[in-house]
């Protein structure tokens, strides 16, 4: 089968691989129909996650079809349209028993910090992910859903990630109404996270970015406010300003160790690996919220330190909430809001590439070319 | 390790208890066999059939795991080391990112053994940069021309003027 084949930071090609199998009683094996590339997957393709081995095949985003299941598996049947959320979790550990689908404790021997997800290194799980033609889905039982009939696949696709992701940023953030929302990075995450911040009540939505062109399009897409930090001079500043010099209540870091705006994170975090990505974003959350407020962190960051300014949150009284979005807890609720037209995932969607192309689909993405938001990749 | 049998008895316990007040997320379902380890019917374990390196902070090998890409030559050596210590210590995660580098070099040398030689531009993507960012990419493309053709002609001056000096002596 064809399969995206990491060779190196920068570096990635379509290769044959073996087929996946059938290695545990509840596994199923999955023709993909689509799959993306996650903002996180470029934390992969710069070679900032500790652990990941040459010949990996990402992708922790995707749907398709069920080809093959083990002998245990009940829920699936061979021919269900399903849609995978990227945890892989076992449903039956004390973590998964509290809803916490993105820490599932029977997934991944190599980290008891992060659960197991598809296609992202050995850091979590050493799984081949569904850049590829067929994928093997552990816990088939547990993750995968079976599509709602009608729903359009670019939709489907973005429900594995993207959208719950962007809904528990807001949802950790215990935005009351009226509430100033700040979201940092008008990424797909970041876009999903300011247009769900209307969904608990926000009074005011607020994007940080450097990217005009995203700025344009989540200013219209989530009916908020958005600016070019390149612009403010001193974000942090201009959040205080335009709130009465009081600060946001709630902040969200939707950017993570990729950041872009301060010269010294980004030589220690990106440059010289001296920090687990660059915590600009995270800098300006805890700097930006009102004290007692709260910064919601659904941004990546590898598993070492960072430089944060944590005396501000000790002395603002700040609640810091993060996780991994609990794709399978959310699922319901966020297929309601599709079906009923509050969220449109697919309209995020900028580039259809054939899996083939996936060299040029990563550089696009990675150096943010053609006006591109979010790829999805056809096999 | 020595723990208080029954904390109940400690005076004042758990007088301002608030379940309300639980900023985990989502609030804990509680039932009082937390404190009990690995106390969940665990799923049945997946038969270990390659090497899979796993934390020391577990006890045993969760019930599914990956199989992908098992250690294998020098980053496997430096990931064995790696994997000896906790994911606490810079000791884990400084030699693993050593080894995904090493990694690289044994990718390169692996393709070459096939009698692949890899297209480096093409894994780049730069198909993509020439049709959606030609101006920088020539730009770069130039500039990366230039210095290195200045770089070249440095060391063959510094390389003359040398050998000229050692003339100079021979004849002197």
């Amino acid at each position: 089968m064809l399969a995206m084949n990491y060779r190196g930071p920068l570096r990635v090609r379509v290769d044959h691989k073996p087929m996946p199998e059938i290695q545990h009683p509840n596994d199923a094996v999955v023709r993909v129909t689509r799959s993306c590339i996650c903002g996180s997957d470029l934390h992969l393709y710069h070679g900032l996650v500790p652990d990941t081995r040459v010949g990996m095949t990402f992708g922790h985003e995707f749907i398709g079809v069920v080809e093959e299941i083990g002998s245990s598996v009940e829920k699936l049947k061979v021919g269900d349209n399903v849609l995978v959320p990227f945890n892989i979790a076992c449903g039956t550990c004390w973590f998964c028993k509290q809803g916490l689908y993105g820490n599932c404790h029977e997934s991944n021997p190599e980290a008891t910090a992060v659960g197991g997800i598809f296609g992202y290194s050995h850091t979590a799980g050493g799984y081949d992910g569904g850049q590829a033609e067929y994928v093997r889905v552990p816990y088939a039982d547990v993750g995968p859903t079976v599509i709602p009939e009608g729903m359009d696949p670019d939709d489907a696709v973005l429900l594995t990630d993207v959208v719950p992701t962007g809904y528990q940023a807001a949802e950790m953030g215990g935005i009351q109404e009226g509430d100033t929302v700040v979201v940092f990075g008008a990424g797909p995450v970041g876009i999903m996270a300011a247009k769900c911040a209307w969904l608990f009540g926000a009074g005011r939505v607020i994007v940080i970015d450097h990217l005009e062109y995203r700025l344009e399009f989540v200013r219209n897409y989530a009916q908020c406010e958005a600016y070019n930090f390149k612009s403010l001079e001193d974000p942090v500043l201009f959040i205080k300003k335009t709130t009465d010099w009081m600060g946001a209540d709630v902040c969200i870091d939707a950017v993570g160790g990729d950041a872009a705006g301060n010269t010294m994170q980004t030589i220690t975090g990106k440059k010289l690996l001296l920090q687990a990505g660059a915590a600009t974003a995270l800098h300006w959350a805890i700097n930006s919220v009102k004290k007692g407020g709260i910064v919601s962190i659904v941004g990546v960051y590898g598993p070492t330190d960072n430089l944060v300014p944590i005396g501000n949150v000790v002395n603002k009284g700040l609640t810091i909430r993060a996780n991994q979005a609990s794709v399978k807890r959310l699922l319901p609720r966020m297929i309601k809001h599709v079906q009923e037209g509050r969220l449109n995932p697919k309209e995020i969607v900028t580039h259809r590439v054939p899996l083939k192309e996936i060299a040029e689909a990563y550089h696009i993405f990675s150096s943010k070319l053609d006006n591109c938001i979010k790829p999805i990749l056809i096999p | 390790m020595d723990t208080i049998a029954d904390h109940k008895n400690i005076k004042g316990w758990g007088v301002d208890a608030n379940s309300q007040n639980d900023p985990t997320f989502p609030i804990k379902e509680r039932t009082n066999e937390e404190q009990k380890g690995y106390n969940w019917k665990r799923p049945e374990q997946q038969a270990v059939n390659v090497e899979v390196l796993h934390s020391i902070e577990r006890p045993n090998m969760p019930a599914v795991f990956g199989t992908t890409l098992p250690p294998s030559g020098l980053s496997g050596r430096i990931r064995r080391f790696a994997f000896k210590y906790s994911e606490s210590s810079y000791a884990h995660w400084l030699p693993l990112i050593l080894a995904d580098r090493v990694n690289v070099v044994e990718g390169l040398i692996d393709d070459l053994k096939r009698g692949y030689i890899p297209n480096i531009f093409a894994e780049r993507g730069w198909k993509a940069e020439w049709k959606y960012n030609r101006k920088a990419f020539t730009k770069k493309i130039i500039i990366g021309v230039a210095v290195t053709l200045l770089a070249v002609a440095l060391l063959n001056r510094r390389r003359n003027k040398s050998k000229s000096a050692k003339d100079l002596f021979l004849k002197g």
